[in-house]
């Protein structure tokens, strides 16, 4: 392989770059659960139907309760989970027909949990060489000067690159983990809650990492988080997951500033905001109940259940997810009338 | 003003490790007036869950209560023998949980561990008590109580057993609910019901409540004061919409300014989040003097030599040799 060592990691990147460096086109993730003996298998539909862009340097923040399936689809998209239908696209190329050696080249993923998510056993710089490694760099000059580069880039100290796992705080480690991210210099990076098993004063340290690398390295990143003003300031745009499926996308403003879909005002509304105790006593568009389960979810919108607005319809017929305005589009029958 | 419901005074709490003696814990001071909700935010490690311990009686070793008062309703509580703590704990202090899973019995149904409730502290007959807690899950709106109640805890979902673990709490119309971080482990919508919930009951029944967390923003929107700490002591405390309006100390100045703030980037763009710099202390290796002197850009000499003492500002109070 050592001949095909490239200074720069080979990118069989067309001429132009591509409009959309990645596509999901119907994606459906389905698993079967359970058994003949326990009642019967069922189909448990994790992602079902989804379709999404996202363009070169840019920031998608994936929206949504637990087990709404956005973990699932990081997973779909990284190469680890195969889809039961549809298409991923990176750069223009089916995803199933590329090994996972590009895949990794192209997308690689930050871990909610910083102490899980990296080997104890070892140190930092095996932990970003080994990457490398792995994908031909084998010159011990080049090595140590793109790992020395790299910890310089996230904010670690050079004669740290020695030191385990264990002897960093929540905070460097995850330093760690996002330079394991990058150091293959990938195109998109998917975060799945990056600062929320951080303690709070050091969240804002990651997030300001997150956006000045996003704009020094010229990234895309899928931004997944239950965290409504951490998307809010990082995302470009915008999409909220309930039980599978996309229900509303769009601009960041669009969303926070003009949301259409009942599911997507309702966790705005939830959010504690001493700022604006007064408004939100007004504006509480709450849900009410829990998320129903996804082996067994409600006919029609899957929201109606918990929906202030639930009408006939919304039991009987499944919104699709359409325009509302340019770039914004919700799945909800009364999108033009949420106001 | 009558006399507070509980009155911390001057708490310490000590941790035995590595052969030696650590102050977990130190000069911790407040009250909380009948009523009231009043809330302690702090980072992980910062002290917060086990003062809330120390009220309930239930710090185990290696920890241990060291000098200082807990007065709840005119008792000291501190020095209690374990019986009489048995007595307080559940009749009038209630208490819930992070994760309900751990704190409910998983092999007893949940109707038997509110019934429970009735039965040890108000010698209630367990047919009387079983009725009880039907309407008691009712109150904390689980649907279909009649069939709820039969139910073990592992067949309710997150948000249903925080419902049962408030029913049981608030069974005995205690005077004082410690509630420590009880919606983390929840999805924010159902965050929200929760919280509605526990303040609608606690006004409707008088209770006081004492809110744990590390969310600066869910306490101060349902408390009306709040005391923040950091590394074993409490720092400042003021109303709930001053310490966002004015933070006086510079460690609370920083989290209000550090955390993006929904709408925030509509009115003023995108604005580099301020951070708060270095790490939080480990309890063995605390700072002299001020204990945030070592991220706090405002240090002087004073700030690393002596720890500040408290100042009272209006209603609230501030531990920094610099406040304004």
């Amino acid at each position: 392989m050592s001949d095909k060592l490239p200074k720069k990691l080979p990118e069989k990147l067309p001429e132009k770059l591509p409009e959309k460096l990645l596509e999901l086109d119907d994606l459906a993730v389905h698993f079967h659960v359970g058994s003949a003996l326990s009642g019967g298998v069922k189909t448990l539909k994790a992602v079902d139907g989804v379709s999404l862009d996202i363009k070169p340097g840019e920031c998608l923040g994936l929206v949504g309760e637990s087990g709404c399936g956005k973990s699932t689809l990081a997973l779909s998209i990284m190469g680890l989970q195969p889809p039961t239908r549809g298409h991923i696209r990176l750069n223009g190329h089916e995803l199933s027909a590329r090994d996972r050696m590009e895949t990794a080249r192209t997308v690689q993923m930050v871990f909610q949990d910083p102490y899980a998510s990296l080997n104890p056993r070892q140190t930092v710089r095996r932990t970003l060489a080994d990457p490398l490694r792995l994908h031909g760099v084998t010159n011990k000059t080049e090595v140590e000067h793109r790992v020395m580069d790299m910890m310089d880039k996230v904010g670690l100290r050079r004669d740290r690159a020695d030191r385990y796992p264990h002897e960093f705080s929540g905070g460097q480690r995850q330093r760690i983990g996002i330079a394991r991210a990058l150091i293959l210099q990938p195109k998109l990076v998917i975060c799945d809650e990056p600062v929320s098993a951080l303690d709070v004063s050091i969240r804002a340290q990651i997030i300001n990492l997150l956006l000045e690398l996003k704009d020094e390295m010229g990234l895309a990143y899928i931004l997944i988080s239950h965290d409504l003003g951490v998307v809010e300031h990082v995302s470009d745009r915008v999409a909220v997951m309930y039980l599978g499926r996309i229900v509303e996308q769009g601009g960041w403003q669009e969303i926070f500033e003009d949301p259409r879909h009942p599911y997507t005002r309702a966790l705005i509304a939830a959010i504690p905001d001493p700022f604006h105790r007064a408004d939100a006593k007004v504006a509480r568009a709450k849900a009410h109940g829990e998320i129903a389960s996804a082996l067994n979810p409600p006919p029609g919108c899957h929201f109606n259940p918990r929906c202030p607005m639930k009408a006939d319809r919304c039991v009987s017929e499944v919104p699709a997810l359409e325009a509302v305005a340019d770039g914004h589009r919700a799945a909800c029958h009364f999108r033009n009338t949420v106001a | 003003m009558n006399a507070p419901l509980l009155k911390v005074d001057d708490l310490h709490i000590t941790l035995q490790g590595d052969g030696a003696t650590f102050n977990a814990v130190e000069n911790v001071s407040f009250e909380i007036g009948r009523g009231e909700a009043f809330g302690l935010v702090g980072e992980s490690g910062c002290g917060k869950s086990i003062t809330a311990l120390a009220v309930m009686g239930l710090l185990r070793r290696p920890l241990g209560l060291g000098e200082g008062r807990i007065v709840l309703d005119g008792e000291e509580i501190q020095n209690a023998s374990a019986a009489r703590l048995r007595e307080l704990r559940g009749s009038r202090i209630g208490m819930i949980f992070q994760e309900p899973m751990t704190a409910l019995n998983p092999l007893s149904p949940v109707g038997r561990q509110i019934a429970e409730m009735f039965v040890l502290h108000q010698n209630a007959s367990w047919n009387e008590a079983m009725d009880r807690a039907e309407e008691a899950l009712r109150q904390v709106r689980v649907p279909s109580p009649e069939r709820r109640i039969k139910d073990f805890p592992h067949q309710l979902s997150g948000g249903m057993r925080q419902r049962v673990m408030i029913a049981i709490a608030l069974a005995c119309r205690p005077d004082l609910l410690i509630a420590d971080e009880p919606t983390t482990a929840l999805d924010v919508t159902v965050q929200a019901e929760i919280i509605d919930l526990m303040a609608e009951l606690c006004a409707a029944k008088g209770t006081a409540i004492l809110m744990i967390s590390h969310d600066l923003g869910l306490v101060a929107n349902m408390c009306r004061r709040v005391a923040v700490m950091y590394a074993g002591r409490i720092v400042e405390s003021q109303g709930a919409e001053a310490i966002f309006a004015t933070p006086r100390h510079p460690y609370t100045k920083g989290l209000v300014d550090s955390l993006p703030r929904l709408g925030e980037r509509s009115r003023r763009g995108r604005q580099r989040l301020r951070e708060i710099s270095g790490v939080v202390p480990s309890i063995a290796a605390y700072p002299s003097g001020c204990r945030f002197n070592p991220r706090c850009s405002s240090a002087t000499d004073i700030c690393r030599a002596t720890p500040p003492d408290v100042t009272a500002l209006g209603s609230g109070l501030v531990r920094c040799h610099h406040h304004e």
